[in-house]
This record gives C-alpha cells, structure tokens and sequence, in this order.
C-alpha cells in the first residue's frame, strides 16, 4: 500500500478544493500530508504561488507544524506517545522496544517504517497507546506491539 | 422472535482495544447460527477499563458484558447473551454498574446512551430542543442563563463563561464567530473527544445556542489530528446536521442562519491555547498573541469571537433545557456545575467520571478508579494535563475546586487526572515538564522558548549531581522567570509541575544519580 506520489495537479486539486483560501493553508497541508506523507520543497513553491503567499510564510508553517514533515517517511508509520499517561504506564519501555526491534531511533525509518513521537493520542485510560497508519491502539504491551509490527510486514 | 439490538461502541478507545473486531464476530457469528440482530455503534459510556464494553437490550433494559474479546463472542452467543443470558462477562444492567450509576451526568448523558450519527434518535433524546427553546427564549436570555448558571471554561482556564457571551454580543461588528476549541492536548484527557464521539449532534447543538446568543453565523471547530475516528464521526454529523436543517440558513425557519467549518489541527500542542488556535484557523503558524484585545473583542479575523472548549459549549443545551440555577445547585464554591473527570495512566480503573465539584481526588482515584492498575501505592497524580502540578499521595483528600487548587500551586485544567505509582522517578517527570515545553513552545517569547530548554539543562545537572545545591536554587529562579513573564500558560505553568516535584519529591533528585 504505498503512497502515490505527490504530483502538481493533485497538489492544484487539493487547492480548488479548499476554494484556494490562503487561510486555508494549514488544511492544505494537512491535506497534502495525509495523501503523500510530506510536503517536498517544489509543493511549498507551488503552494506559494497559487495561494498568492510568499515561500516564506508557506516555508514558515510547514515548518512550524509537527505533522508537516519535509522529507518522505517510509509507507508505514508508527507512533508511540510519550506523554505523561503513558509514561505512568511504561511507554518508555515501550519506546525502547519498539527502537530495538525497528532497528531506529526516532524520526528514522528501517524497513519502511517511520517511527515518531506523539504526544497524547486521548487513549489516556487505555495507555500506553500507539497510533499505527492512522489507528489508534490502547493498552499495548511489548507483544501486542511485536504482533501489529508483524502484522505490517505480513500485509506486504 | 424480533431483531435483538446489540451495542457496540465505535469510539477511539473502545475501537484501540478491538471493539470492531467483536462488532464484526458478532455479525459473523449471528449470521452463522441464523439469528438476527441489528448492531448499533454508539459511543463509549465512558467506563473506558470496560472497553470493548457490549451491550444488548432485553425488554427495554440495556444488559452489559465487560471486555469483550472477539474470541468470547460464540460462547456469548452460546450463554443465549442476546436474551441477557448468563456469562463471566456479564455485567448486569448498564445503567447500574457503579462506575456509570453513582455519577451526574449533565454533559455526557448521551454518551453511550445514543447512537450519535442517527438525527432520528438524538431528537428522540431532546436533541435541538434546546435550540428551538433558545429562538423562543431571545438571545439575551440565553445568555443570562449561562451566566446565572455559573459554567466556567472547561479546556482550563476557567473563564466564565456567560461573560465571555455577554462580551461577544456586546461588541462592535458585522461578523461574529464560534470557534470551539477541540485541540485537546493535555496527556490524562479525553473528554471532548468521548463527547465528540458519542454526542456530536449535541455539539452543534450548542454552538448553534452559542451563535444565536452572540449573533455569530459562522460557527469553527478546531480538532486535533490526533483524532482520526472523531474526524471521521464530525464530518458525518455536520453533513447530518445540514441535511435536516439544523444547520445553514434560515434553521428550522428561525430566520438564523448558521454553519461551521470543521478545521484540522497539525500536531501542535500550543494551538489549544486559544490565540494560538486563532492563527492556526486562519491558516498561519501557531503563535500565541500578545492580549489584550480579547479575542471576544478582536479574535478570529480580528473579529469578536466566542472561544470555547468543548465541553464547555456541550453543557450549554441542559442549561439552557433545564434552567441555569438547576447547573449552579451542582458544585461547589465558585466551581459550578460538574466536570467530566478524566482518571488515566497507572489506575485500574481508568475512564470519564462526570460529576459535581467538590468530590474529593482521593474519591475519584480511589472508589472510581479502584486505585493503581499495578496495584502499588500511589506516589503522585498530575492533575491538569502537563502543566498542572504533581500532587502527592497525602494530598489527595483535597477537593476538586478550581480555587482550591490554584491554592496548593496546582490546576484542575481540563480535568484530567493522570495516576503514578512508587515506581517513578519523579525527577525524569520534572525533566519531561521542561523538555515538553522545549519542544513544544511556539517560540514567541524567550522565557519559554530558551527558558525551557536551559530548564532541561539545569535538571540534567541536578541529576548528574553537578553542583546540586546551586543548581536548585538555579531551576527555581527559572521557573519564576518563566512563570512571571511567558506570553502564556506554556511557559507560563510548565514551572507548575518542576516546582511541585521539587518541593514534595526532591529526594528523587538525590538519588537518580547515575540511575539513567
């Protein structure tokens, strides 16, 4: 299930959609992000140019956002909240676990597997939690993180 | 015999523990054996340590069967569940489980209770009964209500928020607006999301009582992206919601109109802080403004804005249907009302507890939440997300009031309560505070933006053993500079969890030594 790659008419597409609102950037982007992955250093040109911005002020915000990742993560994303709630319940544990057996430190990526930080996925009285591609898993355990893990290197 | 209706919930915590694996075996498995049965997904009770908690309605009486596993679901069917047939995981009525029966729900009381995408069933439960009430009633009595009824801002501040909508309406401008703030950041909370979920038509409800009051025809609301399932339930209900007239021009011929856009957050916690929230709306960086002017007078768009968290425009219908003194009855002091407590991280336990101020956190950890999950005693709680203060085991008979807590140094925030047991470090917890502070400042000012990273520097020193004592003395003359002159409550109360770890858990210091 890999990504389609980012293209000027679907970045354009995406624009109309959101009426091409220069406020609308953030939802552009975020948009783009979910779609893609990432914005790659030509969409903030182009973006700049149709939302009649400067790069600056694009460069600026996809900068400023944690969701706006400038380089391509792998197709399979995992994060791992390290926020408090889940600190009480062992996501620092968890965190090395899953560092060891991805074979990365954080923001990298080892058999196309990106695993990041997230801080608070509201699954609080479940902790810790983990957001895998964008589901959300409660009450995850070395092995329950051990069979999702699998569970991605079976789909492929 | 007739379709029996089973209840699973599709909600994110009850969803991240295998509730639709149990939705689709139950389907599997009654198509197996020929029985039929309709599968409702409503939302969480929030009795979240039961999840996936299913429920099946037998002569009107909705039966409960606690954590449920997709593996349970043919030996359920085997116990006859569907006519409430005995079984280990049988808890007996929904609505007498302790947890859920000893609480007052105002806010949350449809929560599980409803099936949140179908309109049929939230105007069976008084939905927008309350804004019909409110076109009868005037906007200016709308407001005095929420006024009389004394609710305060529930994402933390604690503004109240009857004034607030006096402010608004009283201001100058063409364009008003609603902005609800659904970035719900703070680790340990989970309320607007639960709400959002299970009660969504209830939300527009309100902030459609909220734009009526103030005179505001657009309606935002900003949710984290975090919350992919509650995205999901949101479009669906605002396309709802428009589809039966009760948003758009013109509602139910009120001759108000009224929409709202649905924006999408992009990872930062700062943006719940309600400036922020306003640059982001309008599609720029996250970064604090300087206030004054309010956002009441010049908010989104530099126009008078009502900012709102969730929870606090949810409580508005019952305020408006059930009159403002009746909110007020509840609580106590200048706490009115009741909060939607969270209890999270170590407590065996774990869920929503809405009930009025004045419980006491030793009750909500205790008879709610049956005390640590590990079952070892409490060291600290964090009550308030990661800017509240980490509140120790001898003071947990305090009551849950916001004055009370300001008086320890603490917060409730947003009511989230988040349990360690004897097993943490509270140093590494104080070392977090600065660090989530470092990354997370939006930058705007340098108390936070330097100030929280000299703070991890400094801890790290402690820790090492460095110079100790000055160091002390050091880390607390930066948690004053941070705490007196931040732009806002990010660096402005990141000092709140360091200093109570220092003055009530120092010895944690002392001994961490070489320990990480």
């Amino acid at each position: 299930m890999a990504r389609p790659p980012i293209d000027k008419d679907t970045t354009s597409e995406v624009v109309r959609q959101f009426g091409a609102r220069a406020e609308m950037l953030v939802q552009i982007l975020q948009a783009i992000v979910m779609r893609h992955g990432w914005i790659p250093e030509a969409t903030i040109r182009q973006l700049a140019d149709e939302l009649n911005l400067s790069r600056a002020d694009v460069y600026g915000v996809v900068n400023y956002y944690h969701d706006f990742r400038t380089e391509a993560p792998g197709n399979h994303i995992v994060k791992i909240c390290q926020a408090e709630a889940c600190q009480a319940m062992g996501s620092r544990e968890l965190t090395e676990h899953a560092r060891q057996s991805l074979g990365t430190e954080m923001h990298g990526t080892a058999d196309d597997i990106t695993l990041e930080p997230v801080y608070c996925l509201g699954n609080c009285a479940c902790a810790p939690a983990v957001m895998i591609d964008g589901k959300t898993h409660g009450r995850v355990t070395d092995g329950r993180l051990d069979g999702l893990l699998a569970a991605i290197k079976d789909a492929r | 015999m007739a379709t029996s209706r089973i209840f699973v919930p599709r909600e994110t915590s009850a969803v991240s523990v295998g509730a639709d694996e149990v939705a689709l075996e139950i389907a599997r498995e009654a198509k197996r054996i020929k029985t039929s049965i309709q599968i409702v997904r409503n939302g969480s009770w929030g009795a979240t340590w039961l999840e996936p908690l299913v429920e099946v309605e037998v002569d009107g009486a909705r039966i409960a069967y606690g954590n449920v596993a997709p593996s349970d679901v043919a030996a359920l069917f085997d116990a006859g569940f569907i006519e409430g047939g005995q079984h280990e995981r049988r808890l007996g009525r929904v609505d007498e489980i302790p947890y859920l029966a000893n609480q007052e729900r105002w806010t949350f009381w449809r929560c599980g209770l409803i099936e949140p995408l179908s309109l049929d069933d939230f105007l069976r439960h008084q939905g927008f009964k309350a804004l019909q009430k409110a076109f009868s009633l005037g906007p200016g009595a709308v407001i005095e209500k929420v006024v009389e009824s004394g609710l305060r801002g529930r994402g933390g501040a604690g503004f109240p928020t009857g004034i607030k909508w006096r402010t608004v309406s009283e201001a100058a401008g063409d364009q008003k607006y609603v902005a609800c703030n659904a970035d719900e950041g703070d680790s340990g909370t989970f309320s607007d999301r639960m709400l959002m979920e299970g009660d969504p038509l209830g939300l527009i409800e309100s902030m459609a009582i909220a734009g009526f009051a103030v005179g505001a025809s657009k309606g935002y609301i900003y949710l984290r992206s975090e919350y992919p399932l509650t995205l999901s339930i949101l479009t669906r209900a605002l396309d709802i919601a428009r589809d039966g007239g009760w948003l758009g021009s013109n509602i139910q011929g009120s001759g108000f109109d009224f929409d709202i856009e649905l924006h999408l957050g992009a990872g930062s916690y700062v943006c719940g802080e309600e400036t922020a929230m306003l640059e982001s709306l309008e599609g720029k960086k996250g970064i604090v403004r300087y206030k004054p002017p309010l956002p009441a007078h010049e908010g989104l768009f530099g126009k008078p804005t009502v900012v709102n968290n969730v929870v606090t425009l949810a409580s508005v219908a019952n305020i408006v249907n059930l009159g403002g003194d009746r909110y007020a009855s509840m609580g106590v002091n200048r706490s009115k009302g009741t909060l939607a407590f969270q209890l999270a991280g170590n407590i065996k336990r774990g869920g929503l507890v809405e009930t009025g101020f004045g419980v006491t956190l030793r009750a909500l950890i205790d008879d709610w939440g049956g005390g640590t999950a590990s079952g070892r005693p409490v060291k600290a709680v964090q009550v308030g997300g990661p800017l509240g203060a980490y509140i120790t085991a001898e003071q947990l008979d305090i009551k849950l009031d916001y004055e009370a807590f300001v008086d320890i140094g603490a917060m409730i925030g947003h009511g989230g309560i988040v349990v360690f047991d004897d097993t943490t470090n509270m140093a590494q917890q104080a070392r977090f505070a600065m660090e989530f502070c470092a990354i997370e400042s939006c930058g705007k000012c340098t108390p936070c933006r330097i100030g929280s990273t000299r703070g991890v520097e400094v801890i790290d020193r402690i820790i090492a053993g460095e110079n100790r004592e000055e160091n002390y003395d050091l880390l607390l003359e930066l948690c004053d500079t941070m705490e007196d002159a931040s732009l806002c409550a990010m660096g402005g109360m990141t000092p709140y969890p360091v200093r109570s770890v220092l003055q009530n858990f120092a010895e944690d210091f002392a001994s961490s030594g070489d320990d990480r």
